[in-house]
């Protein structure tokens, strides 16, 4: 094949005044502006460009769209390498680099290659019957290495990505002639209409062909920029989903590669639309004959394409092998622009035969029995399609076309639930009617002729904008065409999947065994399994397993199409939601005033908190032994923010809260405040925190910072969907209100000090309760709680005063020899305290009575969430895990959190875990908690817990290991 | 993603809500064997087709309402309100 | 037909004929001593432990489409034993033992492939947790360990292992025998293994009711035919509700979509399995080179075998958290399996409260790795009645006694 430029006006979307340099395989090339990677490398005589999946067999360019199954180059270098790219939907710009996958050393000399000469010990499924022996495992690693295309680069993306919404009332994909004019009729109804393209410009195959149509297609267009049709380019519609979700990808110009880091890549075009009409054209399918692969051999409508659009004879002899009517018109249209076609070889009969032309040699019921060639085609052997009537003779010819008819792209109709249905005397599949929310215009309807394309788009657009029913679609005018006949008792494979491998004789082995629906067909035979997702082979795979088999293609049947239509960038369908911005962290917001204290934060949940605050050349276990020492010698802070907060107000809140929580909180008084436990439906905890009475019927609701979301969702759960006649209303406020803990024996001293309200000093304050005051202007809600087990004060205010009181506090603090402290002294010290954390020392299996509170339920009369699933056997099993304290009989070795409890190492049955554990500054030991099976009754016992093949001797003690009689919390 | 009618909002895309599965089931009192309890907390008819179910509107007004929606097709045939009567 | 390299050999002098088909189509008979409902994975197992461990050959398997269509042919491929019960562990470490012999006994490579899985811990919390993960799995006898950050760096260096990261890896917990299986290929090695010990296989075969007499169910309507048997099983998971209907009970199992996805095949990268449960990412890398990906549920129920975008959306989002690197990749395929969910993410498997009839259901996320344990203990009831002792923690009783095997609530993680 020997690539070169045509004279103007072939070439419609080249601009020959710019000429751009580009890169392949490191050698320099140029092309113009306007070309594809495909285009310029045709142009440049580049046949070879890449190797098959599995044979490694040289490939060149096959196509000049997204069905491309083997131009696939590695594009761009360093972060922004991109694998798998189809060169023929790449546009070149100045500085592109571009290289051949799977293939090494070179793509010229490929070692992997050898695999081909193995090819009749590779058949379909060969790997099944064999690597059995001494296992899998032997063989996997090799294989592994050569399996793959392209490179993945590794690196961060540097680009960016966005993901834009838009609503249409007809939303058109697909702008040729049926596209467009269904758009203007559309607009034309006054339907707020939308129009995408995957080209770089309106107008389809009338758009690039060089002739009298590419005006009327213009004239089309530009009605349709009048009538405020909004048209989106170089967007490729990938999916179409429920509710009639249409999902596209733009691609954004590259430009060139140095200016580009951090471009924005592709946009994501997410449209709801009432009605989606489909206009996306058809493909061609390939014939089948022997190295029917070789670089040289292409599409015809491709071919004509590179002609027509980027001025670029694909060969300079080319031989047209048919099926049906197509290849004659791109005869036609390749002898127009001066290409020598040797000969038209059409497998049909002269009867079925439509077209005909002057000078053109045409030789009927025949086919290619041989390519010559391995890397370029030099010409090929002609013999009769039936064995008989024509004398084999070759014919040199540097390209071979493949027309095979065609093959209407259903994609979006049959992802949107669409059927199909086999049309005989054009051997195709087309849509059976239209489905609810999308219908077919034009070739992808498999309506062939123009005038017809553009009548029924016409209507079909008129009608979905004025909501009424879509008109059938004419289906006809692709001509007369063969289902799919391979040549039988010929040497050399003829390839229906040129990604994969898959040939004939593999189709023909999974009918031989038994793989004979269609999908068994494609996992067996990994056809259509490639990046191409068989747009070029499914349709000549199911009818060759119809001929197989004795079934008609339509009983056969297809694939169900998927999403995407076309591989589609990850980076794109995650838009913006990548590093920060995932899940983005909740922060606080006097997190300046903690970080200048030497903070270490960390990740608990979805907030970013101070774990402790290491002093220079600290640890942050050393720090966090230092801030709980100094909570129970003098005082700390706690920036406890993130504790989740909700008011509960209404004339049935009390009630509500009885029916939420374990315990009975409707008998509180006013300011006073209780520990509540909450539990899901199955009786399993769920949550706990302290419930304040506010007022008669004001409550304030703590959770953990964990649980808020879902406490709160339960809340409002339960009142709307089951308790719905209480009058009740559930306000989360936890961002609304920032919150101090100041704990510790001079907790008081110290705000008292910074000039909090004498009626806070814990004489006149109680334990548990909660009073509503101000400080200089400012409103607080203060409640007398510890969670360390000191004298300690959560100071609830407004989220924006924190800081301010964060600081004034601070500036006292040496007075005191106070601290702040984090999560991690918070935990030693509640664990000291023997209190539970929900989610550490509990899990979702956990039952209140496991945690000590099956005497407060035997106290309530009244019923609860989760109540009666305490009353199942599974429930009341006295062998259930229970929480218990646990001391290292040594008292030195800390038990590892996880670790397993059980008398005997493992294999054993386990008796319960470690689930908290910390050093106890207080008491110079290791101290920890557990849940252990019958943990309650077994007060005193020796237990052995075992850690990855360690064992720790523990004994079952009492809890809390630090002040039993809680009289600091008095 | 479906669109999905919230009564009070309008229709909006699926993953502003939460979905909590089959509604108008009877919550049995205390005093129930464990069999209507664990009939009423784990078996459902789990059609394929028409199901009513409660939604949430959770990234929007954050109520609950029921919905008829077909499990196979995703079809919303209605959608109305916790304590309004099964539809016909 | 003995698999081979020598009889591939052989195949390649002579063209490749004389490989018969892998199983029979057969015709449906009147009378069968076992019909099961489904040709999935699960059902083929039963049907070939059936003839194997039992002896029972009159038996028929019955498939709506096309044999190991439903979940088998729709899953990530994933192998594990990496549970934290007792109960759990036994049944799914007998599994995977099965698979470690499996390609031997059906003489079919399903392609085992024991790369590992790494479960990544994103903050101190996630390593206690994996702690208590990995003893527990110790405490059952299953190899178990934890790694540290650098070990994670050494077996995945494309996992994003900056301290900056939005879910930074602070270490992982690793299963070695866990990875990878064909999973095609386990449908078909087990009905050609069923299918040569005599098993009826019987595809394009809706059931379209149970045939009972005297509060007995003794068959099936099938559309083409009745098939009348001793006894039969249900395994058609995603319709386990709709198969209960028509037999007159209901099931605690709600069917949801749960979606898979591939990439366009790339040279290798990632050797592993990597799960990171905090985001939801579940990552490897086909013998093809494709990223596999799995994904949470669609959480409302579907039968709907699509999958939603914006699940599609977020768990490629939670994928790039961990791999920022595969933001240029393509997404190639995306596909949704139907999957029972139960309460407590556990199986059932035994009688039904018909007579006669019996099921395998309610694998939620995880049926795949299950498949060979819950053929054999499926087999094992069908033949004798009783439950297999692996099953019993596993029966429909424990919806009223309460005696749920939760390891979803216990770990985190329902997959």
């Amino acid at each position: 094949m020997t690539g070169r430029r045509l004279q103007e006006p072939l070439g419609t979307r080249l601009d020959r005044a710019r000429r751009i340099g580009f890169e392949f395989n490191g050698r320099p090339l140029s092309g113009f502006a306007g070309d594809t990677l495909a285009s310029a490398l045709l142009a440049n005589g580049v046949q070879l460009v890449g190797r098959s999946f599995k044979l490694h067999r040289p490939r060149g360019i096959f196509s000049c769209g997204v069905e491309e199954p083997t131009g696939l180059v590695d594009v761009g270098a360093g972060a922004q390498r991109t694998p798998n790219t189809r060169a023929t939907l790449v546009e070149i710009h100045e500085g592109l680099i571009a290289s051949s996958v799977n293939c090494w050393p070179s793509v010229g000399f490929d070692l992997a290659a050898l695999n081909n000469g193995f090819s009749a010990l590779l058949p379909a499924g060969f790997y099944y019957k064999t690597f059995k022996w001494p296992g899998w495992r032997v063989f996997e690693p090799s294989i592994r290495r050569l399996a793959g295309l392209g490179r993945a680069s590794g690196e961060r993306d540097p680009d960016r990505y966005e993901e834009l919404s838009a609503a249409a009332e007809v939303a058109v994909i697909g702008a040729g002639i049926a596209g467009l004019s269904a758009a203007v009729a559309a607009a034309e109804a006054g339907a707020a209409t939308v129009l995408l393209t995957s080209s770089a410009a309106p107008g389809g195959s009338l758009g690039w062909r060089a002739g009298p149509d590419r005006q009327r297609v213009a004239d089309l267009a530009a009605r349709a920029a009048a009538l405020g049709v909004k048209l989106l380019t170089r967007t490729m519609a990938f999916g179409i989903y429920d509710h009639n979700l249409l999902c596209a990808a733009e691609s954004l110009p590259a430009g060139t590669q140095a200016a580009s880091a951090g471009r924005l890549r592709e946009r994501l075009w997410k449209i709801r639309a009432r009605a989606v009409i489909a206009a996306t054209g058809a493909f061609e399918r390939p014939m089948l004959f022997p190295d029917n692969d070789r670089p040289g051999v292409m599409l015809a409508a491709a071919a004509d394409k590179y002609a027509q659009a980027y001025g670029v004879a694909c060969g300079g002899r080319v031989v047209i092998a048919a099926n049906s009517d197509s290849g004659y018109a791109v005869a036609a249209s390749l002898r127009a622009a001066g290409i020598d076609v040797a000969a038209l070889i059409d497998r049909r009969p002269p009867s079925d035969i439509a077209a005909s032309q002057p000078g053109l040699r045409i030789i009927t019921g025949a086919a290619i029995s041989r390519v010559f060639g391995r890397r370029s085609v030099r010409g090929c052997t002609i013999v009769a399609a039936d064995g008989q009537g024509i004398r084999p003779e070759r014919i040199d010819c540097d390209l071979i076309l493949s027309a095979g008819g065609h093959a209407p792209a259903v994609h979006l109709h049959t992802q949107a639930g669409g059927r199909l249905r086999w049309v005989d005397d054009c051997a195709m599949f087309v849509p059976e009617g239209h489905t609810p929310g999308l219908a077919s215009a034009g070739a992808c309807a498999g309506v062939f002729a123009m005038e017809d394309a553009a009548g029924h788009a016409t209507e079909l657009g008129r009608a979905l904008a004025r909501g009424q029913a879509a008109p059938a679609a004419p289906v006809g005018g692709a001509g007369r065409s063969l289902a799919a006949a391979y040549m039988p008792n010929v040497r050399g494979k003829q390839f229906v999947d040129l990604q994969n491998d898959v040939a004939v004789s593999d189709v023909g082995l999974a009918a031989q065994e038994n793989f004979r629906s269609v999908e068994h067909l494609k996992r067996y035979t990994t056809t259509g399994m490639g990046t191409d997702q068989g747009k070029t082979s499914n349709v000549n795979a199911l009818v060759l397993m119809g001929e197989f088999t004795g079934r008609h293609p339509g009983q056969v049947g297809t694939t169900r199409f998927r999403p995407p239509f076309a591989p589609t960038s990850v980076g794109l369908l995650v838009g913006r939601r990548v590093g920060e911005l995932y899940r983005p962290l909740k922060r606080l917001s006097a997190e300046d005033w903690h970080a200048a204290r030497g903070a270490l934060f960390e990740n608990f949940g979805n907030w970013r908190r101070p774990a402790a605050y290491p002093l220079a050349g600290e640890s942050l276990d050393a720090a966090a032994q230092r801030e709980a020492a100094a909570v129970r010698r003098t005082a700390g802070l706690l920036d406890g923010s993130p504790l989740g907060k909700l008011e509960i107000f209404g004339p049935d809140a009390a009630e509500f809260l009885d029916l939420m929580y374990v315990g009975t909180l409707s008998n509180m008084r006013i300011g006073q405040a209780r520990y509540g436990l909450l539990l899901n439906e199955h009786g399993v905890v769920m949550d706990d925190g302290i419930v304040a009475r506010l007022g008669a019927q004001r409550f304030w609701v703590n959770t953990t910072s964990a649980g808020i979301e879902r406490s709160s969702a339960a809340f409002e759960e339960w009142l709307q969907c089951e308790f719905t006649s209480l009058k009740v209303l559930v306000t989360p406020v936890t961002s609304r209100w920032g919150n101090l803990t100041v704990a510790g024996p001079e907790a008081w001293n110290w705000l008292a000090a910074a000039g909090f309200d004498p009626a806070l000093a814990p004489q006149r304050m109680a334990h548990m309760t909660m009073q509503e005051c101000e400080l200089d202007g400012v409103e607080l809600r203060v409640l007398r709680a510890s969670f360390s087990g000191e004298l300690g004060y959560e100071i609830n205010l407004p989220d924006a005063a924190s800081h301010a009181l964060i600081e004034r506090l601070w500036a006292l603090a040496p007075r005191f020899g106070a601290v702040p402290y984090g999560i991690e002294a918070l935990e030693i010290l509640r664990t000291e305290k023997g209190y539970i954390h929900v989610g550490t020392d509990t899990d979702g299996t956990t039952l209140p009575g496991d945690i000590g509170f099956g005497r407060a339920i035997e106290r309530k009369a009244a019923n609860f969430v989760g109540r009666r699933s305490l009353l199942t056997p599974a429930a009341r099993d006295p062998g259930r895990l229970q929480l218990v304290a646990l001391l290292p009989t040594d008292r030195r070795t800390r038990l590892p959190v996880g670790a397993q409890i059980a008398a005997r190492p493992p294999p054993t049955l386990t008796e319960g875990h470690v689930t908290s554990s910390y050093h106890s500054p207080e008491l110079g030991m290791p101290v920890a908690l557990g849940m252990l099976a019958r943990g309650s009754q077994r007060l005193g016992e020796r237990v052995r817990v075992h850690h990855l093949g360690s064992r720790i001797e523990a004994e079952v003690v009492k809890a809390p290991f630090v002040d039993p009689a809680g009289e600091r919390l008095k | 993603m479906m669109h999905i009618p919230c009564p009070w909002c309008g229709a909006r895309d699926e993953n502003e809500f939460v979905c909590g599965g089959t509604s108008h089931l009877q919550r049995p009192a205390l005093d129930v064997s464990d069999e209507v309890w664990g009939a009423y907390l784990f078996f459902r008819d789990n059609p394929k087709g028409v199901h009513l179910e409660r939604w949430r509107h959770v990234h929007g007004c954050g109520q609950w309402f029921n919905a008829a929606r077909n499990t196979l097709t995703h079809e919303i045939l209605s959608v109305y309100r916790m304590t309004d009567p099964v539809p016909q | 037909m003995k698999y081979s390299a020598w009889s591939l050999l052989r195949g390649a002098l002579g063209g490749h004929r004389q490989w018969p088909p892998a199983w029979r189509d057969a015709a449906p008979k009147p009378r069968y001593d076992v019909v099961i409902v489904g040709g999935g994975g699960h059902g083929l197992a039963a049907a070939y432990y059936l003839a194997k461990n039992h002896g029972i050959t009159n038996v028929a398997v019955v498939e709506r489409g096309w044999i190991g269509g439903g979940n088998t042919g729709r899953n990530t491929t994933i192998v594990r034993s990496n549970y934290l019960y007792p109960e759990s562990a036994r049944l799914y470490d007998f599994s995977l033992k099965l698979y470690e012999g499996l390609s031997q006994a059906l003489n079919f490579n399903i392609m085992l492939s024991q790369r590992g899985q790494l479960m990544l811990a994103h903050s101190r919390h996630d390593l206690d947790s994996m702690s208590r993960w990995a003893n527990a799995m110790r405490m059952n006898g299953i190899q178990a360990e934890l790694l540290s950050r650098e070990a994670v760096a050494a077996l995945a260096p494309v996992i994003d292992l900056s301290p900056q990261a939005r879910f930074p890896v602070l270490g992982a917990f690793m299963q070695r025998r866990a990875g990878t299986a064909r999973h095609d290929a386990v449908a078909w090695g087990y009905a050609r293994a069923a299918s040569a010990l005599g098993v009826d296989i019987i595809q394009n075969c809706e059931v379209r009711g149970f045939i009972n007499e005297g509060g007995r169910c003794v068959g099936v309507d099938t559309a083409r035919g009745a098939l009348r048997a001793e006894r039969v099983g249900i395994a058609a998971a995603g319709h386990s509700s709709v198969l209960a209907k028509l037999a007159g009970f209901r099931l605690p199992v709600t069917s949801y979509a749960l979606q898979a996805m591939v990439t366009e095949p790339l040279k290798p990268l990632l050797d592993t399995v990597v799960i990171s449960p905090s985001t939801g990412a579940y990552v490897s890398q086909s013998d093809k080179g494709e990223i596999v990906i799995g994904a949470m549920l669609d959480l409302f129920p579907s039968y709907a075998q699509r999958g939603s975008f914006a699940v599609t959306q977020a768990i490629l989002a939670a994928t790039l958290a961990i791999f920022p690197s595969f933001s240029r990749l393509r997404l190639m395929r995306q596909w949704a399996g139907i999957v029972d969910v139960v309460h407590d993410s556990s199986p059932i498997i035994g009688p039904t409260p018909v007579p006669g009839l019996y099921i395998n259901c309610g694998w939620g996320t995880g049926g795949f790795k299950a498949i060979p344990a819950g053929g054999w203990t499926l087999a094992h009831v069908l033949a004798t009645g009783a439950t297999h002792p692996l099953a019993e923690p596993f029966q429909l009783g424990r919806f009223v006694s309460g005696r749920l095997v939760d390891e979803a609530a216990a770990s985190g993680i329902a997959h």
